[in-house]
């Protein structure tokens, strides 16, 4: 970690009661970076600030985001803009304190977003659950069109945005960002592929369309205000400014902080005293995971990594969304793997069959061998079926399914069995007994009423 | 249509293997470099080319979605090769795809594991087990065992999710094949995928049921047994049936199907995919209505009306002497006029051909005729250049709807235009009084006026109005004019409103072929074998082979061609009609008159199906001897003097012609029940009774007398009998199209006419080989870039074989009477059909006969007040001619002033409302 002092980007206000105001938020300096950009700057150079500040999507792929907004095809429109507020990792929970703490950062930085990309529609998915983060976001929104932040001319210009909030209904894979443009557009939310759909040039209604993260955005009006230089000056060569990171589980201190991106250590954010504190009742650590759940997980070898893309990325695991779990020595691997694959295969959308039915059988297999029936066959059988989801579990994953929720699936249990398998080897006896069976049956059908009742002529479409 | 949609093709032998397109890149498959087209999908260039890759969820005529992951292979595109599933990955040059890499095998092993986790391994008891792709692609490319030891998942099974689909959840694999049908290909999105993870499941929404007309689709297209249907629910083990392909005459559509048999009992009809038609589809009337062919209510034998005037069994003998005494004593005493054949088009071509011989050239009536006064006049049926279902869907072009609900009447005539005008922009625009099930596809749809279609269609040739007509405004005149104008134009001719008049629309045709020569005609009229009975002289005027009874008369110009042909047929029957004959409508007056001694209803039924039931009531009571050849106890029937029970579908061999004049086979799967004869055979019994020879000793001798006075026709049925297996895609007949009166005869050298199409399907088309036909090019209905966006098919050649007859029927004058409105509290009536009604199909197949809706009065909303009445309460329908009790129930379909009833259906006759003669009908509604 170095020793300079580094700012507070995005997370500024959060200290502030009334940090959410639009009152509080322009005596803070809010919407001056809007200001700037539509009086000073054109669309290209507020792009070219971004560029320059080498700003790295916040969502967990990490890919820069002005490059990003390049791939919308020269001439098309309209384009539209897309936040992904569905934040849903396990472990994360720094968009949601962004939002519900600074919901005028968020949309600043939208506005500064689609100036950038000349697009005049945008829209913000927020996750269905974060009703505080819903409320304080809809106000900000009225507050900011009423004072002209938003809408049409916007502060007298020619720029016109118009933001709609959208509410999830609580689904993980909506956080995948064409699963999310389905349920934009009203449909079952579930991945598209990839090619042909990228949202750069068939996303929502099939237009350009530019996914950015919550966190990614409220970085811009710092960017902005203070330049790209500035910004990439914070950081590590290719992991530029500040970054939220969420730590949670077996620490002294859980919390959101922000740290410079690529200087600091795994070891300056868990164990430092404004950071995490430590790990609880002084006890060892035993593994952490990263980057959100589907992050293969690290251990004390790797405490002193930096919180940088690439190294992270070269130690085989990844940064993520910025979640970091941590396990102390009391956890029972097996039992913490079965927690992770069972949050995926009760997420899985059910589209394609090896994420639907192999997560489901993973989850099967770790919960029966909690249960006791466990057999020496089992860890093999796990390794296996983990390689039919994610081809030789390697990192980056390959998959054999549509997006990456599968091997997100493969991650925990890769890890755990490599790493414990002498855990896993004590849950399966010798004995190849009877599994216990159980028949749960689900499902009544909605009995069809005769066809005779239905609808009129015309109206049988 | 895209490149997507290739067909099935693996018996594709490459004797001739097709150039390579312009556009053709290079890929190598397996080590195999082979052509691909530019877009072509993976999986489909490498099926075509031999190798076979596994796939549940990609169906050649849906687009792709790439989930079941079970196709993927090895892609090299340049960077590596890397796991992609083959239906999602367009072909492009330089490409190479390893199916049975390591990685591959591996991907694909491990994805069966995974379909089988959850599939239920009760193969045994399902209904697929024997055809089922998971079964067999698991036993090729499967794991040998299972690794899965925990309970698999449960639901509540089977449930219905319609009327004739159960869905066994457990054994869905979830392969979006059904879901997908339903919303993109039958527009009907009523099943879905609900839940998630491995609770995945389909199902429908409470209260809405899967109720599409195409829903049985959804149980062929289904990969393992999930969906099954009630009429075939443990049935029959797949390898227990023998099976047949056939055409579909549940309408006249043609769709190719195989009947499934077995112990002598049809089971089930499958759809084949055919590119020219029916795309594999079929609607659920064509599916499951095979049950009427097993029904116990079949007629197995002759009846008699005894003394006590019941109807009672009776030997053959005793039935054929009763009706051809019966027959002789009424030529004895009205001669020939006195004899009337009404129906026909249940029969294939070649019972029709009998049937023509021995009213037309044996007793010699021309009282003939097979539409029941609900089609339109014959002339314009032949006489219109007629249309394919491609022409139609050509994108660009524009399509003019005049005529029935195609949903309701032509239901995969539907699915085709649905696919051109959501893929292959096509413009629809519909011409009807009332909103159908089809309008939200149209660009433009004109509530028209009852009875007021011809002034539309003249407005909208000339291309303005100064005034609103028929009840459209003069803008959208305009508009839709426009756009008419703008592109090729098809027309789907045919009735839409049974109470209004036939006229009026022929008249619209004619109108149109006039003003633009080079539109194309497809005809609505939907009833089996109508048209081919049309092309058999089952009408008046009309002899077989598109002939005039006038050709060669001097009284209209006649063809030279035709004046010889007629001179053949003088030669080869006893003789000709003296003078044209009248129609049904004509023949239930002179019935109802006292003036027809004799009349033979041949599978009609006039009392549900003549739009006029009082005057069909007084045609049967007043004819003196009713003679029927049906498969049922009719209404109508049930006044016959004399029943014979016919051989229906399945239980005859033989050839019938769709709407497009193309002509396929139907097959004989089954025998008839009972003592039941083939329509052929009573003609020919009832021939020697009279005392002649009818020359035809097996039902295809009809081809080859055709084939003595109009050669080109005659050798399409010799041909394609002797093909049938080789061509499903069948034979069309073109028609003559200048819109100039009849060409000068230009081919009187029958035999010269004809090529060997019909022998040779695959060969080019007849046109390009006719050298005495010089304006054949514009008869051509199929432009030459077919090629490019049909898929290959097993063919050389994508095209059907083409038949052009030297001489055409020429267009009468049709007179159309401007209604006049009587009585200002009056609505006007629209009569439609619907898929489901009291015909004889429906009835008496059991899975189909609740789905019939009942007659219901349907009202604009607005009228429902003014005229003091509630919804679903019974209201007094009256018409100049009858009334009706039905119930009343408001619909935004129907326009103010106008009632829409539906005809044909349980508890209010909507056709006891119709005069025949009259051409609106003027309905009060009142409270009883």
């Amino acid at each position: 970690m170095s020793d300079r002092e580094i700012p507070r980007i995005v997370s500024s206000r959060w200290d502030l009661e009334d940090g959410f105001t639009l009152d509080r938020y322009e005596a803070t300096g809010g919407y001056g970076a809007l200001r700037k950009a539509l009086e000073e700057l054109t669309p290209a150079q507020v792009h070219e600030e971004v560029k320059a500040a080498s700003l790295l999507g916040r969502g967990g792929a990490g890919f820069p985001a002005g490059i990003k907004w390049g791939f919308c095809p020269p001439g098309v429109f309209p384009r539209y803009l897309v936040v992904n507020g569905d934040e849903s990792e396990p472990g994360t929970y720094k968009d949601r304190i962004l939002m519900e703490r600074d919901p005028h950062q968020l949309i600043e930085g939208m506005l500064l977003a689609a100036y950038a990309i000349g697009c005049g529609q945008a829209f913000l998915y927020v996750r269905g659950e974060m009703a505080l983060a819903q409320e304080r976001l809809a106000s900000a929104l009225n507050d900011a069109y009423a004072a002209g932040y938003a809408g049409r001319n916007i502060l007298g210009s020619e720029f016109s945005l118009d933001i709609v909030l959208h509410w999830g209904a609580g689904a993980y894979i909506v956080g995948e960002e064409t699963a999310l443009i389905e349920s934009l557009e009203g449909n079952r939310g579930m991945p598209r592929l990839k090619p042909p759909f990228f949202p750069a040039a068939k996303g929502l209604y099939l237009q350009p369309t530019v996914v950015n993260n919550v966190e990614t955005l409220a970085n811009l009006p710092w960017i902005v205000t203070n330049g790209g230089g500035a910004f990439a000056d914070l950081g590590a060569e290719k992991s530029t400014g500040t970054r939220l990171f969420a730590v949670s589980g077996h620490v002294e201190n859980p919390g959101v902080f922000e740290v410079e991106f690529g200087t600091t250590t795994f070891r300056d954010l868990l164990y430092g005293k404004q950071y995490g504190g430590g790990i609880r009742d002084g006890r060892r650590l035993k593994a952490f995971i990263p980057g959100g759940a589907s992050a293969p997980w690290f251990y004390e070898e790797h405490l002193d990594l930096p919180l940088e893309t690439g190294a992270v990325g070269a130690a085989g695991s990844m940064l993520g969304s910025g979640a970091i779990v941590v396990m102390d020595e009391t956890t029972d691997a097996v039992r913490a793997c079965w927690r992770v694959v069972r949050f995926f295969a009760r997420e899985s959308c059910g589209k394609c069959t090896p994420c639907r039915e192999g997560t489901g059988w993973l989850e099967k297999i770790l919960l029966r061998m909690l249960d006791g029936k466990g057999r020496p066959s089992d860890v093999d059988k796990l390794l296996d079926i983990c390689d039919n989801i994610s081809p030789e579990i390697n990192w980056p994953p390959k998959q054999t399914t549509i997006c990456p929720l599968g091997p997100s699936a493969v991650s925990p249990i890769a890890s755990a069995v490599i790493r414990f398998r002498d855990e896993f080897a004590a849950y399966c006896g010798v004995d190849d007994g009877a599994v216990p069976i159980t028949v749960p049956v689900k499902g009544k059908a909605y009995l069809a009423q005769p066809v005779s009742e239905a609808e009129p002529v015309g109206a049988t479409s | 249509m895209t490149d997507t949609k290739a067909t099935d093709d693996t018996g594709m032998t490459t004797g001739g293997a097709p150039p390579a397109p312009p556009d053709a890149v290079t890929v190598t498959i397996d080590g195999r470099e082979v052509q691909a087209r530019q877009g072509e999908l993976v999986i489909a260039a490498a099926e075509r080319h031999g190798v076979y890759i596994p796939r549940f969820c990609y169906h050649p005529r849906m687009e792709p979605v790439g989930m079941c992951r079970m196709c993927l292979v090895d892609i090299d595109t340049g960077r590596g090769p890397a796991i992609q599933p083959s239906c999602m990955i367009e072909c492009t040059d330089g490409m190479v795809v390893a199916t049975e890499s390591p990685t591959a095998k591996k991907a694909q092993e491990g994805v069966l594991e995974f379909l089988l986790v959850n599939h239920p391994l009760d193969c045994p008891v399902c209904d697929k087990g024997g055809e089922c792709p998971l079964q067999d692609q698991t036993m090729s490319y499967g794991p040998g065992e299972s690794r899965f030891i925990e309970e698999k998942r449960h639901f509540e099974k089977p449930i219905p999710v319609s009327d004739v689909v159960l869905l066994d959840r457990e054994r869905c694999i979830l392969c979006d094949r059904c879901t997908r049908f339903a919303k993109d290909v039958a527009g009907d999105p009523l099943i879905h995928f609900l839940d998630r993870g491995n609770e995945t499941q389909v199902n429908t929404f409470p209260g809405h049921p899967f109720a599409s007309y195409f829903s049985g689709n959804t149980v062929q297209i289904c990969p393992v047994g999930a969906l099954t249907a009630t009429p075939y629910r443990f049935k029959a083990r797949p390898w227990d049936l023998e099976e047949a392909e056939s055409t579909c005459t549940s309408c006249a559509v043609g769709c190719r199907m195989v009947v499934q048999t077995s112990r002598n009992t049809v089971l089930r009809y499958q759809g084949v995919d055919v590119d020219p038609v029916n795309w594999g589809w079929l609607c659920d009337k064509g599916r499951f209505d095979f049950e009427a062919v097993n029904s116990e209510e079949r007629l197995a034998s002759p009846l008699l009306r005894d003394e006590g005037l019941l109807l009672e069994p009776a030997s053959w003998s005793a039935a054929l002497g009763r009706a051809a005494s019966a027959l002789q004593l009424g030529l004895d005493r009205g001669g020939a006029e006195g004899v009337a054949v009404l129906g026909g088009a249940r029969l294939t071509n070649e019972d029709a051909y009998a049937w023509v011989k021995l009213a037309k050239g044996i007793i010699g009536t021309d009282n003939v005729d097979c539409q029941m006064g609900d089609g339109l006049p014959a002339e314009a049926v032949l006489g219109l250049p007629r249309a394919t279902i491609d022409d139609a869907c050509r994108p660009g072009g524009v399509v003019l709807l005049v005529g029935p609900d195609p949903k309701e009447e032509l239901p995969v005539l539907y699915l085709r235009l649905r696919h051109a005008v959501l893929n292959d922009d096509v413009a629809l625009v519909e011409l009807a009084s009332v909103e159908t099930a089809t309008s939200y596809l149209a660009a433009h749809s004109l509530r028209y006026r009852p009875g007021e279609v011809f002034g539309l269609v003249e407005a909208l040739l000339e291309g303005k109005s100064p005034t609103e007509v028929a009840g459209i405004r003069a803008d959208q005149i305009e508009d839709v004019a426009q756009l008419l104008a703008d592109r090729p134009l098809t027309v789907v001719l045919g009735r839409g409103n049974l109470a209004d008049s036939a006229v009026a629309v022929a008249a619209a045709g004619k109108a149109i072929t006039l003003a633009r020569p080079e539109a194309r005609f497809l005809s609505g009229l939907r009833r089996a074998n109508v048209h081919g009975a049309l092309e058999m002289g089952m009408a008046p005027g009309l002899l077989p082979g598109r002939l005039l009874l006038t050709d060669g008369k001097g009284a209209a110009d006649p063809g030279a061609s035709a004046a010889e042909a007629r001179e053949q047929l003088t030669g080869l029957w006893a003789r000709l009609p003296e003078q044209r004959g009248l129609d049904a409508t004509g023949i239930l007056q002179a019935a109802a008159d006292g003036r027809i001694e004799t009349l033979f209803l041949l599978g009609a039924d006039p009392l549900n199906d003549f739009p006029d039931r009082d005057l069909a009531e007084r045609g049967l009571a007043g004819a003196r001897t009713v003679i029927a050849c049906d498969l049922f106890l009719t209404e109508s029937v049930r006044q016959a003097d004399v029943v014979l029970p016919a051989a229906g579908y399945a239980e005859v061999a033989g050839t019938t012609t769709n709407i497009e004049a193309r002509v396929t086979t139907v097959a004989q799967a089954v025998t008839p029940p009972g003592t039941a004869q083939s329509d052929w055979v009573i003609a020919a019994e009832l021939a020697r009774r009279l005392g002649y020879d009818l020359g035809l000793e097996a039902p295809d001798h009809a081809w080859d007398e055709l084939t003595k006075f109009a050669p080109a026709f005659g050798r399409i049925g010799t041909g394609l009998l002797a093909a049938a297996q080789a061509d499903p895609d069948g034979v069309l007949v073109a028609i003559a199209t200048s819109s100039a009166p009849p060409a000068p005869a230009e081919a009187p050298a029958e035999p010269a006419a004809v090529d060997d199409a019909d022998e040779e399907p695959a060969a080019p088309k007849t046109d390009d080989e006719e050298p005495a036909a010089p304006k054949t090019d514009d008869e051509e209905p199929a432009a030459p870039k077919t090629d490019d966006e049909e898929p290959a098919a097993p063919k050389t050649d994508d095209e059907s074989p083409v038949i052009d007859l030297p001489h055409r029927v020429p267009l009468p004058e049709f007179t159309v009477v401007e209604p006049q409105n009587t009585d200002a509290y009056s609505l006007r009536l629209v009569a439609t059909r619907r898929l489901y009604d009291r015909g004889t199909l429906v009835r008496h197949s059991g899975s189909l006969v609740g789905l019939a809706e009942g007659a219901v009065a349907w009202l604009n909303p607005y009228e429902f007040e003014k005229l003091g009445i509630t919804s679903g309460d019974e209201a007094r329908l009256t018409s100049a001619r009858g009334q009706v009790l039905v119930p009343v129930r408001p619909s935004e379909a129907v326009p103010r002033g106008l009632v829409l009833l539906h005809v044909n259906q349980s508890g209010g006759r909507a056709n006891a409302l119709i005069d025949i003669h009259s051409p609106v009908t003027e309905i009060r509604v009142e409270r009883p």
